[in-house]
């Protein structure tokens, strides 16, 4: 039970943590992100720029502060597009005859088969790199899983007692969906947005990693982690810094997922006798 | 005046045959027990009777509620019937209650979808119905989770929800098939009772021929699909025509027989 709203906990520590990093972009940050300082190209950490600079004199701090931004960004996005895209795939197919059911599942298993970041690639491939192509491609992808997960949940709940007794006393279809599907579902449905949202932002590091995510000049983690790896020899602290970032946001999105389900579960809950 | 009334129903899985030509009438106000053992097909006719047998089964025969026949209507004609004119109570109380909304909600739905009543006036409707089924503390009571209470309060919330309308017909499925032996008696006793006060015809499906006698004039006997003796209480224990009806109240006589000699100091 203690083990439950600890996990909460550190989640929501950690990802406010990146949503406070987000919200001071907006206002401050210790130094123009894109300035560029030839003379103080890959110091280490100095009293004046905590995280030191990168190879063109940029702080590594201020861009780490702004990377933030693209970061939730693609998380909240490409979540809500496989969320409503997935959920009402899932439910959809749940309820449909057999005849429906069979080619849907069929189909998501297809779009399950391509791996996020290869779907993602030929997409920028097709229409550019940005941020924008990284989120439609990483939510489309993702909504494959949660479709999949949802059909099963739903079929569970389709065939639970208590949806029969609710149809027994004259809830009709739209009625279940709302009352009794929808919200034994919701528990299933913050974990599952927690952990897309971890996976999200981590495939959005990668595409940027590989120049096929957020295009220069924006900041973003996974492409400050490809440049600044090349000075790994010179000093490994360099890509530490948003390494350890995206870590921090990622292992954070998955605690506050795991948290929130043992907290949504009234048999889990606590406060009552 | 006929209530409900079976003719020739048959239920099949398939080519497995669950319901074989089962034939009754039930007029308003009246009590039939329908027993058999687990497989014999009483709870699917039961389920048939409000439309609610798995896709997967097929149907022929008739089944007229109220004049209504109710075998060819649609989910959506069937279900302004289900909850409104005829209530169910389920076998496992635990289960047949939505594990995350409160109680009093529970209750209030028939009554928001039959009567149209808004929230408000539904939930303090609800109160009153827990009071009823003889809830202690109802205000508080609704607002509690299904998890939260024993086993007799969860099946007289399902009594509440199924008895929020005032149905004509009551279908109680091995309502207490669940439940302990001295909280059966209780939910027994208040079943009898709420059937005796609404008016509404009984259908009591159950294993347990003692139970089905206490609460009923007339029980059907089910086996394998079959319905092999439909006759009173009085006619089955005086003289059961078919042999497992026979063996049937031999068995409960005898159970009669081994509490008698237990509670007067014997060995059974």
């Amino acid at each position: 039970m203690m083990r439950g709203n600890r996990t909460l906990t550190i989640g929501v520590s950690l990802v406010s943590f990146s949503v406070m990093l987000f919200l001071l972009s907006v206002i401050w940050t210790p130094y123009d992100p894109l300035e560029i300082n030839p003379e103080l190209s890959l110091t280490g950490p100095t009293s004046s720029h905590w995280m030191g600079t990168d190879e063109y004199g940029r702080d590594i701090l201020s861009n780490i502060i702004v990377g933030s931004r693209t970061t939730l960004i693609t998380g909240v996005l490409a979540v809500v597009i496989c969320m409503i895209v997935g959920v009402s795939i899932g439910i959809a197919t749940a309820m449909s005859p057999k005849w429906v059911e069979s080619p849907a599942i069929f189909g998501i298993d297809i779009v399950l088969a391509l791996p996020t970041v290869l779907f993602a690639i030929v997409l920028a491939a097709v229409y550019g790199p940005s941020t924008f192509t990284a989120v439609f491609a990483i939510g489309i992808a993702l909504s494959a899983s949660v479709a999949q997960v949802t059909r099963r949940e739903v079929n569970v709940i389709l065939l639970a007692d208590y949806v029969v007794a609710a149809r027994a006393s004259g809830s009709r279809i739209p009625r279940i969906v709302r009352k009794h599907v929808l919200p034994n579902l919701r528990a299933s449905l913050f974990v599952q947005a927690s952990s897309a949202s971890a996976i999200a932002i981590l495939a959005e590091s990668t595409l940027s990693y590989l120049g096929l995510g957020t295009p220069p000049p924006d900041p973003s983690w996974g492409r400050m982690m490809a440049s600044l790896q090349q000075y790994l020899i010179a000093d490994p602290i360099f890509p530490l810094w948003p390494g350890l970032a995206i870590v921090i946001t990622v292992l954070g999105f998955n605690l506050l997922g795991d948290g929130l389900r043992e907290a949504l579960d009234p048999t889990l809950r606590r406060d009552v006798e | 005046m006929t209530l409900l009334q079976v003719r020739n129903l048959t239920i099949r899985f398939g080519q497995k045959l669950v319901v074989d030509d089962v034939s009754f009438d039930l007029d308003a106000g009246q009590r039939l027990g329908i027993i058999g053992e687990s497989g014999s097909g009483k709870t699917l006719t039961s389920l048939a009777i409000i439309g609610l047998l798995p896709d997967a089964a097929a149907v022929a025969g008739s089944v007229v509620f109220d004049g209504v026949e109710i075998l060819n209507k649609s989910d959506g004609e069937l279900s302004s019937l289900r909850g409104n004119r005829i209530g169910m109570v389920f076998q496992e109380p635990l289960t047949a209650l939505n594990p995350l909304m409160r109680v009093g909600k529970q209750i209030a739905q028939p009554l928001r979808i039959h009567r149209g009543m808004r929230m408000k006036a539904a939930l303090a409707r609800a109160i009153e119905l827990c009071a009823r089924v003889g809830l202690p503390d109802p205000e508080r009571l609704v607002r509690s989770y299904p998890h939260q209470l024993s086993g007799g309060q969860r099946q007289r919330i399902g009594l509440a929800i199924s008895l929020a309308c005032n149905p004509s017909l009551l279908i109680a499925d091995e309502p207490t098939t669940a439940l302990d032996v001295t909280v059966q008696q209780e939910v027994l006793k208040l079943i009898n009772e709420l059937v005796r006060e609404e008016g509404s015809a009984l259908m009591f499906v159950s294993h347990d021929l003692p139970v089905v006698s206490s609460m009923t004039e007339r029980v059907a006997v089910m086996r394998s699909g079959t319905m092999v003796e439909l006759a009173t209480v009085g006619e089955l224990f005086s003289g059961a025509r078919h042999e497992y009806s026979q063996k049937l109240v031999q068995a409960a006589r005898r159970s009669d027989d081994d509490f008698v000699r237990v509670s007067r100091g014997g060995r059974a």
